[in-house]
This record gives C-alpha cells, structure tokens and sequence, in this order.
C-alpha cells in the first residue's frame, strides 16, 4: 500500500535532501508536509470504511519480516502528528528560513532535517507492528528530539539536552533488555504474533518462562514510562522542553512522548493482554494519577509560561495512564472499556493539539517581550490579540471545557470510571481538570492585566496564525467528534473491543 | 560442564550489572556513556545466547541481525552523546551535570585525585 510507505519515506527522504541540499530546508518540508497530508486523506476513509490496512514490507511475512499496520490507533496519532507538524514547520520558517544574503546558521541548517527525521521516527513507532523495529524507531526519535533541545547550543540547553539522553539512552537499554528476553522465550517480536500465543495465560506458561516473560513486560514499561515521562520519571522532561526553541518545543512536547504510549498501549492490549493483574493496573494508574497532582503544582510555581506549558505536559500525560485501571485487565470485557480506550485516546490527540498551539504562542511572545517570564507579559492581551485568542482556546482544550476535544476526552473517562465503580479516577480527572485551570489563570491573567507604558516588538502575523488554527483544531476534534471517533475504533485491539456493544 | 550459551548469558547478565552500577555511580558524562556501552554489549551477549537456546547446530540468525542493528543504533547515540558532551565541556567547562552535588563527585578514595570532575575545557568566558 503506497500511501503507508509514503507516511515513513516521505519525512525520511526529506530530511535526507534538507541535509543535501543547502537553503532549501523550509521548501523540502512544505512538499514532504503536502505528500503526508495527501497519504493521510487517502488512507484515513479506506481504513474507516475498510478495517486496517497491511503492508508486508518486502514481502517477508513475520516473523521473519516486519508488518506496517495502518489502524485506527495508528492513523489517529498520524493526523494528529501531521497536523503539529505542518503547523510547526509553517511557523518555523521565520526563525529557521534561510535569508539569502546571509550565512546559514547552525540552526537554519540543522532544524529542518532533525524535525522531518523525527517525524518519519513517529510515524514509525505509529505504524509498526515489530516491537525490535520499535525500537529503533524510539532510538531514531530520541536523537533527533534530543538534538533539536541542543540545537541553539546555549549553556542550560544543553545541560537539559544532556540529561534527556541519560534518560532516554536508560530507557532504551531497559525496552532492549525486556524485547531480548520476549524474544528468547518466544522467538519473535510480531505483536501480532505473540498476541497469538496469549502469554501469561494460565494454560501454558511454566513457572520459568511465566517469570521471564512478566520480567520482560517490566522492563519494556519501565524503558517506555521513561521515555513518555511518567512520574517519577519526569524530571528531564521541562527543562528540556521549554530550554528548546519554541518549533522545537511544539513539537517534543505534543508528539514524542505520544510515541512510547503508542507502544505501551501496543504492548499491553495487543500483545501481552494475558500478563495483566489488578496490581499492575492500579500501579499504572496510580503512577498516572501522581503525574497529574505533582505537574500541577509545579505547573503552579513556575515564573516562566515555557516551564509552565511544560509542567502541564508531565501532568496531562498523567491522565493517559488511567487507561490501564479504567479499560485494561478483566475490564475489557465490561461495556465502559471501549469508553475509557478512546476517551483517552482522544485525551492525547487534544493535549497534543492544544500544547503545540501553547508553545508557538510562547515563541510569538517570546518574540514581543524578549523572555517568557511571566512579569513580562503584562499588556500582550491588547499587543497580539490572535495570539491571546489562540492561546486562550488552546486552555479550553486542555481544562477540558465543552465543546472542546479535551472535554469529549474527559466525559468519556469519567463515565467509564463511574461505570466501572473506580470512582478515585474520577475524582483525579475532576481535581486535576480544576489544577489545570488554576496553572492556566495566571499567565491569563498577566496577559490581560493592562500596562501603558509596555512597548513590544512586532511579530508577523503570519506566525500567529498558526497556533490559532491548531488551538481550532483542538476544539473541532470535539465538535466534530464522531469522524475521529469511528475511525479509534477501526482495529481496535479484540481485547478492549469485547464490551463495545 | 557448563553450556557455552549459560557461559555467554551469565556474561551478559555480569556486563549488565557492572553497566548499571558504574552509570549509576559514576557523575562524568563520558563515563556514563561507557557504563551505557556496557550494559549495550551486555543484552547484545544475552541476546546471542538465546539465539542458541535449542542446542541447534547452527544458531538462530534473526537475533545476529538484530544484535547488528542494535549495535548501529548504540554506535551511532554513543558518537551524538559524546558530540553533546564535548559541547557541553566547551560551553560550560564541565563534564557533569550541574544537580550532581558534590557527594557524589568525592573521590572514592581519599588521597587519589577524583578524574571524574577535572574540567576538560576551561570556560573561555570565565
């Protein structure tokens, strides 16, 4: 199927000639933007109307082969991925285009080619179905994501920089581990096909490989919950995100940890659903509904709106955890499962949408004032209304306020944590959307505060409009919620898909 | 006697530990980046092992490909990571990360002069 070999060479290709060719970078990823766009509007109907999509590449079946499955989960985080990244390259052309009389920067040369690469990374880790080609995928993603925090080469940058690859190189090394012991006990890394063992199913497993099995699982969730920066393994995720430029930024904090949650929910509902305990949910969850407390309120203390945005990162993907108490284990066969799977689903497309538009209207301001400290912001209400617009609309999506994506979000997770009795997660969803609110206020409320004397440099309009359509988008997706919604449930995993009727 | 595979996997597992304990131990950078490339040759060794498990005549080659790529992919974030620690080095003049506190920079013997915290590079700008 061309249109997924488009999804993956298209971005890798064009940071191939964006290394090759000088000054074109901004060019090479409009075309590669246009090529993902027209792949994603041809296979997005099939895949609804059709069920997923299989590409067998080379022919090789598994488990000698890889397989490229173009489903609703897959598809979904494509769009969304597509959408940010169009957005964030349009907007980067003003700091990152080349000016034809001057020299080209480190960061003019360098940003196109590591944004496409980490874009043909994420499509990967969206599409494929080999948890080794996974991996590479997640090494391929954290270089580049890795590198764009280095790449103004700044002193705290590149501390954070630094500190990201610790933790991301970890992470690896235990997702390695864990993929090396499945392998041995079971001589592929397909999910289809370990799926088609059902491990850890009482019948089978002996006492040995029940262990090596539940010591693998382990060992991948730990690397992945690294990687998607779970509490308590969250620490690199701020200074990282808000020490990168705010492209770079948008981009990191919407798509990369989206990446590894792929995976988990891959590894937990399509491949190994049978290791599943009670325990282990409630872990997860717990682990998520901590993210959310602790980001908050650090969320709450930061002086400066990057640091903000960035905090409310670590807690909003708290939320995407509560998939695991609310739709994982004995509860796929309870009629909430399908609820709880794509509330969070669409929990993650929203926060996406809204974070990329909050950390472009960052860059714009950053651009007005000279810093993002939040003194600094008083007046910018009246000195770039498009931008306060878009910034305000992305908060609704992220408080999750009716009519936004991030509220269909919530509904559905609550109804499931009602539903299923589990009321403690409905009240971390209630207090965390309240957290939210309180961290958003005050950057609000400085922007809109009046200051006479303010004097602020000129931003284009053209880079404002860029994080308004995306905050749009994050209130569309709950508008028009059912396309996107149909399309979540196309090749649902059979496990959370049971209690759908 | 032991299997040849036992040997290999009880050496990955040896290679594992010894990694772990010196990445966690060690503050300087670059000694973090070898601690990482240990544990790396650890699981590649793990993983060859199983490609043995059956007592076959010839082992398993899909694990030799992956252990190949994976050892592409560690070469290649190993050359990026000392990239970035020698950029570091040069903007800060240090070869730790600024929260490591000083506990940890201690040499572990008193009298030997720790390495772990010469700067490499003095800071041009003071």
């Amino acid at each position: 199927m061309l249109a997924i070999v488009a999804l993956v060479t298209l971005p890798l290709v064009a940071a191939l000639m964006a290394v090759v060719v000088e000054r074109r970078g901004e060019w090479i990823a409009l075309l590669s933007v246009i090529g993902v766009v027209i792949a994603l509007s041809v296979l997005m109907p099939l895949v609804a109307t059709d069920g997923p999509v299989d590409l067998v590449i080379g022919g090789w079946q598994a488990p000698l082969g890889i397989t490229l499955r173009a489903d609703g989960l897959a598809l979904a985080f494509a769009g969304m991925a597509a959408l940010v990244m169009a957005a964030v390259l349009v907007s980067a052309r003003t700091l990152y285009g080349a000016s034809p009389s001057e020299a080209e920067t480190r960061g003019q040369w360098a940003f196109w080619p590591l944004a496409l690469l980490l874009w043909g990374a994420l499509n990967v880790a969206f599409l494929s179905r080999d948890l080794f080609n996974l991996y590479v995928a997640l090494e391929l993603l954290t270089v580049a994501a890795v590198a764009l925090v280095a790449i103004e080469g700044k002193r705290e940058s590149l501390a954070a920089a630094l500190r990201y690859l610790m933790f991301a190189l970890m992470g690896s090394l235990a997702y390695l581990l864990g993929a090396a012991l499945l392998y041995a006990g079971h001589g592929t890394l397909d999910i289809g096909l370990l799926a088609a063992r059902d491990i850890g199913d009482a019948s089978g497993a002996t006492g040995s490989r029940r262990a090596s099995d539940i010591m693998a699982a382990g060992l991948m969730t730990a690397g992945l919950a690294v990687k998607t920066a779970l509490f308590p393994f969250h620490a690199w995720l701020a200074p990282a995100h808000a020490g990168a430029p705010a492209p770079a930024s948008a981009i990191l904090s919407a798509l990369v940890p989206k990446a590894s949650f792929v995976i988990l929910l891959r590894l937990w509902f399509e491949a190994l659903p049978g290791l599943t305990t009670p325990a282990l949910l409630a872990t997860l969850g717990g682990l998520g509904a901590a993210a959310v407390f602790y980001g908050s309120v650090l969320a709450l203390r930061q002086n400066r709106l990057k640091l903000i945005i960035a905090y409310s990162t670590v807690a909003q993907i708290g939320y995407l955890f509560l998939v695991f108490p609310l739709a994982g284990g004995d509860s796929y066969a309870q009629p909430w499962a399908a609820g709880a799977w794509t509330g969070v689903i669409f929990q993650a497309l929203s926060h996406g949408l809204a974070k990329a538009a909050m950390f472009l209207c960052a860059g714009v301001w950053i651009i007005a004032v000279g810093n993002d400290r939040l003194s600094g912001m008083r007046g910018l209400a009246s000195a770039t209304p498009m931008t306060m617009s878009a910034f305000g609309i992305a908060g609704v999506a992220l408080v999750a306020l009716p009519p936004s994506g991030g509220f269909t979000a919530k509904y559905l997770m609550l109804t499931a944590a009602f539903a299923s009795g589990q009321t403690i997660w409905a009240v971390v969803l209630l207090l965390g959307g309240l957290l939210s609110a309180a961290y958003l206020y005050r950057p609000l409320a400085m922007a809109f505060s009046r200051d006479d004397d303010a004097t602020f440099a000129p931003v284009p309009r053209s880079l404002q409009v860029a994080p308004l359509l995306l905050a749009l988008a994050a209130i569309l997706l709950g508008l028009g919620s059912q396309a996107p919604f149909s399309l979540i449930q196309t090749g649902r995993p059979a496990a959370a898909a049971e209690g759908l009727e | 006697m032991i299997a040849s595979a036992t040997l290999f996997g009880l050496c990955g597992a040896a290679l594992i530990g010894l990694g772990l304990y010196g990445f966690v131990v060690q503050a300087h950078l670059l000694r973090r980046l070898i601690a990482f490339n240990i544990i790396g040759s650890g699981i590649f060794l793990l993983f060859g092992a199983s490609g043995a498990r059956d007592q076959l005549a010839s082992t398993d080659p899909v694990a030799q490909a992956l252990i190949i790529t994976g050892i592409v992919v560690a070469l290649a974030a190993t050359a990026f990571g000392v990239g970035l620690v020698l950029a570091f080095a040069k903007v800060t003049g240090q070869t730790h990360l600024p929260e490591e506190s000083d506990a940890r920079q201690r040499p572990l013997k008193a009298g030997l002069p720790d390495r772990s915290v010469q700067t490499i590079v003095k800071d041009p700008a003071g």
